[in-house]
């Protein structure tokens, strides 16, 4: 058991390392939430007097930077396959579990990083007011569920489709409309009505309803059943990711 | 005992039959050599008696672990140089060591010093912090042996090891595997370098579509021939071809460009018979040369061709689908 967790620590860790050794990867995907939250936001706010769309979008801007990072760390599984690392990390006695495990984690870690720069700039550029101790962590509970997820769900996509080609197409086919076709950027009362059903069945959109409400508290699921969500969505990837990797080869 | 017993081993790929029953044991301390073209069958060998593909048919003891009933003792007992390149680029020399050792279940101790040990074997001990994207194609194969070695495997593969470096750079790394071998490390090794075989192995077995045709000591090996090459140039090749057949003293006069050659018992007495034979058909003769077979020559004896023709053959014909790094 202790040899597992240091094996689940030696793939944590290249993950991790090979985040911080890219710092300009770090920058640019900051970018483009960083530039929602600024242009999108502050764009709205000026268009609707008296409603604080950057401080509405704060939290579906942070459910993106985690989305975004967490889905591309899952999926990264397609690069070390193309450039070989898969097979050093195949042919290593650990189980297929542990590397399931270990890379949902360093991915997680590199997306809560990301996900806690925005919310720090998001809070200093947006003037949202800084929710109490309690509901920070909560905010950092729901980070870590919905990354663990995502990155899980990322191993599974890649260890169905395994084409170097795929990959682009995961992130306009899947990982846009995820964000676009939920709550994240549009108050979902002011919805046509095909997108507010649309929404109801994306599960990002209870993340983005929790993190909402334990941010500016103004989510409508309620929180029990947005962590419920988010738990069952948990359970469901790190299942998918373990069966379907375990059933790869090189 | 052996390091190594296999048996029947056999791999098909939906219907395409890439390694076909091929059996060998491999005893401790030995180097022991895969010689074969492009699509033999030596790396998918590798895969599965390193547990990274199962067999079709057949099975393989490694270092005492039957490879289909305990895969997971095998992998950690044996060490892997991949054909393609697999340290990852984007860590430092010492982070791809370091990570490798805590996957194999190493101490901190115990890595530390390895990392020290294996980076001097490869003389990259300078590079230790430097990123991989940063070193040569021969620094990386350097590392990944290294890395192979890094948990003091009893078993070590290495497929292709000196593929596509430059002279030097591949004297190097046979320096390196003859100071292995001399610690007494079990070396399975797939070339198709001819020259690497000859000079490196202890027993080499020479494989092609999926089979072994023969399996002995290099010297063995060229003892089978049992007399000389004799290699005759001219303008006429074919013709000249048809009058050594025609003589009946030898075997199998093989036509390459302007060369035949052919194999025979005494090829210095058989000389001037053959230039009598050719000036009477008036066949002009370039040159003659008579040498002692070597590995090449017995490689042409077993499979009909020559493994650099087959090397330079267009891709794709011969080869079949390159089937590595995806
Ligand atoms: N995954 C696969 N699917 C289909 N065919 C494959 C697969 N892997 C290998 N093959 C085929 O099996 C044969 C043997 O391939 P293998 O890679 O073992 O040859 P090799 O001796 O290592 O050649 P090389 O010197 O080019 O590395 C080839 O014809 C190859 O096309
Ligand atoms: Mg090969």
């Amino acid at each position: 058991m202790d040899i597992e967790l240091s094996k689940i620590y030696a793939v944590w860790l290249r993950e991790v390392k090979r985040y911080t050794n890219s710092k300009s990867r770090m920058v640019s995907s900051l970018g483009m939430p960083l530039l929602f939250l600024v242009a999108l936001g502050g764009g709205f706010s000026a268009l609707v007097p008296g409603f604080n769309y950057q401080a509405f979008i704060l939290p579906g801007i942070l459910a993106m930077t985690v989305l975004f990072t967490s889905v591309f760390a899952g999926v990264s599984i397609i690069w070390d396959r193309e450039f070989g690392f898969l097979k050093e990390m195949l042919a290593a006695p650990a189980s297929r579990q542990t590397i399931v495990i270990g890379r949902t984690l360093g991915g997680a870690t590199t997306a809560i990083i990301q996900g806690l720069i925005i919310l720090v700039l998001g809070f200093a550029f947006t003037g949202t007011p800084v929710p109490p101790l309690a509901n920070l962590v909560g905010i950092l509970l729901l980070m870590i569920v919905m990354s663990s997820s995502l990155v899980a769900f990322g191993i599974a996509l890649a260890s169905v489709v395994q084409e170097v080609e795929t990959f682009q197409l995961v992130q306009t086919l899947l990982v846009m409309p995820l964000i676009f076709l939920s709550n994240a950027l549009f108050p979902m009362d002011k919805m046509p009505v095909w997108l507010q059903d649309v929404s109801r069945v994306n599960p990002i959109s209870y993340s983005v309803d929790g993190l909402r409400t334990l941010m500016i508290g103004a989510g409508s699921f309620g929180l029990g059943t947005d962590f419920a969500v988010a738990f069952a969505g948990l359970v469901v990837m790190i299942l998918a990711a373990s069966y379907l990797f375990s059933k790869t080869s090189i | 005992m052996y390091a190594m017993e296999v048996s029947r081993l056999a791999k098909r790929f939906n219907g395409f039959t890439a390694v076909k029953g091929i059996s060998f044991s491999v005893g401790k301390g030995e180097l022991f050599g895969l010689l074969g073209p492009n699509g033999a069958g030596k790396s998918t060998t590798i895969y599965m008696l390193a547990t990274l593909l199962e067999p079709s048919d057949g099975t393989a003891n490694v270092n005492g672990f039957d490879i289909r009933a305990h895969p997971d003792q095998v992998r950690g007992s044996i060490g892997i140089v991949f054909q393609d390149p697999t340290v990852d680029t984007r860590l430092s020399a010492y982070d791809n060591l370091d990570i490798h050792g805590r996957l194999y279940g190493m101490d901190g101790k115990t890595r530390k010093q390895r990392i020290d040990e294996v980076l001097a074997l490869v003389e990259l001990t300078e590079w230790k912090d430097k990123m991989v994207k940063t070193f040569s194609g021969g620094m990386r194969r350097r590392l990944e042996i290294a890395r192979g070695l890094m948990h003091t495997p009893k078993i070590l593969f290495l497929d292709e090891p000196t593929l596509g470096l430059d002279p030097q750079t591949r004297r190097h790394i046979w320096s390196y595997i003859s100071k292995l071998k001399s610690q007494g490390i079990t070396i399975i090794l797939t070339t198709h370098y001819l020259e690497e075989a000859d000079y490196l192995c202890d027993r080499i077995a020479i494989i092609d579509h999926g089979e072994i045709k023969v399996l002995d000591t290099p010297k063995n090996l060229k003892g089978i021939i049992g007399g000389n090459i004799i290699s005759i140039e001219s303008r006429e090749p074919q013709k000249l071809a048809d009058v050594v057949t025609r003589m009946g003293c030898c075997r199998k006069p093989r036509i390459s460009e302007m060369t035949v050659s052919f194999e025979a018992k005494d090829g210095a007495k058989l000389v001037p018979k053959v230039m009598e034979a050719a000036l009477k058909a008036k066949i002009d003769i370039e040159s003659i040369e008579v040498h002692m077979p070597s590995l090449e020559d017995v490689f042409i004896h077993y499979t009909g061709t020559s493994i650099r023709e087959e090397k330079a053959a267009p891709s794709g014909i011969m080869m079949g689908r390159r089937a590595h790094g995806y």
